[in-house]
């Protein structure tokens, strides 16, 4: 006999801790974004207005930004599907008994820090490193071209340190297909690009759903690849957020600006596990 | 047809030929081959310049050296940014796993009410992205006068790792089978018992590997960490901060070894759970 209140006792100091520390952060981020400056106050004094105009002066003062945000997520996120997709399938289906061993190898360069990755690819990909030098003495870019400081860069930048978001699930819905069902569509005459339309693409929708979301999410709020990778052109609403924050201690606009990318990520979000029709998230 | 114009005709099979066969029967290996080398670029990149004579800042290669190995500590600043960030690590992982497996015991065990409410409140602040995360908190920590530094961050770090811990604990109960504890139950073990001595064994290594995901999180995290901190300074925070004037060699020893250990980690653990499916 289990007593009813057991699951309450258990759930009650994580959800205690949760309700403290991430519920009531998220109302009072409500209440700060509409919050107006204190009329000859000091910098970062701000009173309870209602102000909800915030939002509009948030959003038009930076809708490149926040464009900008959402289009090099969106190709980050498909370049990782992309890059991921075969990759994940060799090692379901073609790796044998090397199988584990390549996976910890998919995942293990994830365990050098990330920051350090992101500043190697800086590097890499600088007046310093062997990737210009080599493209421009082969013709394929021009003296002056750069790569760092680029779109391309903190795109590039995305796509690499969110991947393993991308392969693992990825992996380990492929991994559950049975092989068999393919061999049936093969015995039906299907060639193989129709096999993967129609029987592997399906049968690996919840990966690619689940990767996708975990891909996107965190490209939409980084500015870290921003940051270092790009330039003030290629700012994105993240970078936006923490000058806002730390440089200018414009609290209103900033807790404005999360919210905005909160419920413009919620809605996309909510919107793509409509259409593609899966329900199998976590 | 002979057999001898049969023969003659094979080297005059085109060599472009020859190479798109070749391709074609070996395409897959060749994209494995590609994509790891682009997974491990930085890599390599960072543990080669580990060795680089170059003082203050490791952007040009100067020389071979073994000193950064040898004195990991000779830039200062790395090593109290990293062991902030162990400290944060452990205590951080020590309450969301804690916490978490509670939680994950309290909804993968009980049918309740609210279950799907919270399944809900564990998924958010999944969902959530980083940044908002941290401001939210900064916002909170801001109005209740507490100043952001080491315990802030601490907090921080438990909200996003709660989730992940429960997600993986609830598996591992998921995949277990009820049976075992219901033999234990006509064996007369009582609830407590049961759950000593069958059900917490069976699900420790979930709970191990949750331990490890929070852990490898939390020690990576900058985004939230860099909202809390204030003025202390953890790992990845260092990174960010010089990477403009760029980062001392030390850094990559302390990145590259971290790299070892956990692909040496990752390896025993799949050696010995192999061993025990043996046995």
């Amino acid at each position: 006999m289990k007593k009813i209140s057991t699951p309450y006792l258990l759930l009650l100091p994580g959800f205690a801790f949760l309700f403290t520390f991430f519920i009531l952060p998220i109302i009072n981020l409500a209440q700060t974004s509409t919050q107006t400056r204190i009329a000859n106050g000091d910098t970062g004094q701000y009173e309870q207005t209602l102000r909800f105009a915030n939002y509009v002066d948030a959003f038009v003062e930076n809708r490149e930004q926040f464009t900008r945000s959402f289009v090099y997520a969106i190709i980050a996120t498909l370049l990782a599907l992309m890059i991921s997709y075969p990759l994940a399938y060799a090692l379901a289906f073609k790796a044998g008994k090397y199988k584990n061993i390549l996976l910890v190898l998919v995942v293990a360069p994830f365990f050098t820090s990330f920051l350090l990755r992101t500043v190697a690819w800086k590097q890499i990909l600088g007046e310093e490193g062997f990737v210009v030098p080599t493209l421009r003495s082969l013709g394929f870019i021009s003296q002056s071209t750069t790569l760092t400081s680029t779109a391309f860069a903190v795109v590039m930048g995305m796509t690499y340190n969110f991947l393993p978001f991308m392969t693992l699930p990825l992996y380990a819905s492929i991994d559950r297909i049975d092989p068999r069902t393919l061999e049936a569509s093969g015995d039906l005459y299907a060639n193989g690009f129709t096999t993967f339309r129609k029987v592997t693409l399906p049968l690996s929708m919840p990966g690619v759903v689940a990767g996708t979301l975990l891909t996107f999410i965190p490209a939409a709020g980084d500015y870290v690849n921003a940051q270092i990778l790009g330039s003030p052109n290629t700012k994105m609403i993240g970078n936006v957020i923490e000058s806002r924050y730390f440089k200018i201690v414009d609290y209103p606009t900033a807790a404005a600006l999360s919210f905005t990318l909160m419920a413009a990520i919620l809605i996309l979000v909510t919107f793509y596990i409509r259409k593609a029709g899966t329900e199998e998230l976590v | 047809m002979t057999l001898n114009q049969k023969d003659a005709s094979i080297p005059t099979l085109p060599l472009g030929a020859v190479i798109s066969r070749w391709i074609g029967r070996n395409l897959i290996r060749i994209y494995m081959v590609i994509a790891f080398t682009y997974l491990f670029i930085p890599v390599a990149y960072t543990f080669a310049f580990s060795f680089n004579d170059s003082g203050k800042s490791n952007l040009v290669w100067k020389g071979f050296t073994f000193d950064n190995w040898t004195n990991p500590c000779g830039a200062p600043e790395v090593c109290s940014a990293l062991g902030n960030s162990i400290k944060i690590g452990f205590l951080a992982t020590t309450f969301a796993t804690i916490l978490g497996t509670m939680i994950a015991f309290a909804i993968g065990r009980h049918a309740f009410k609210g279950r799907s409410a919270s399944n809900l409140l564990i998924f958010l602040p999944m969902a959530t992205p980083e940044i908002v995360l941290g401001a939210s908190l900064l916002s909170l920590f801001l109005v209740l006068h507490i100043n952001p530094g080491f315990w802030p961050t601490v907090i921080a770090h438990v909200v996003f790792c709660i989730s992940f811990v429960v997600v993986t604990v609830k598996a591992r109960i998921a995949s277990l089978d009820p049976r075992l504890e219901q033999a234990a139950m006509d064996l007369y073990a009582n609830e407590f018992q049961t759950f000593r001595r069958v059900t917490l064994p069976l699900v420790a290594p979930g709970i191990a590997a949750a331990a490890l995901l929070a852990f490898s999180l939390s020690f990576d995290d900058f985004i939230i960490t860099n909202f809390n901190s204030g003025t202390v300074t953890t790992f990845p925070k260092f990174i960010y901060v010089s990477a403009a004037r760029g980062i001392p060699a030390q850094a990559n020893v302390i990145g590259s070894a971290m790299f070892f250990l956990a692909l040496a980690l990752v390896i025993v653990g799949q050696v010995v759970s192999r061993k025990r499916k043996v046995s």
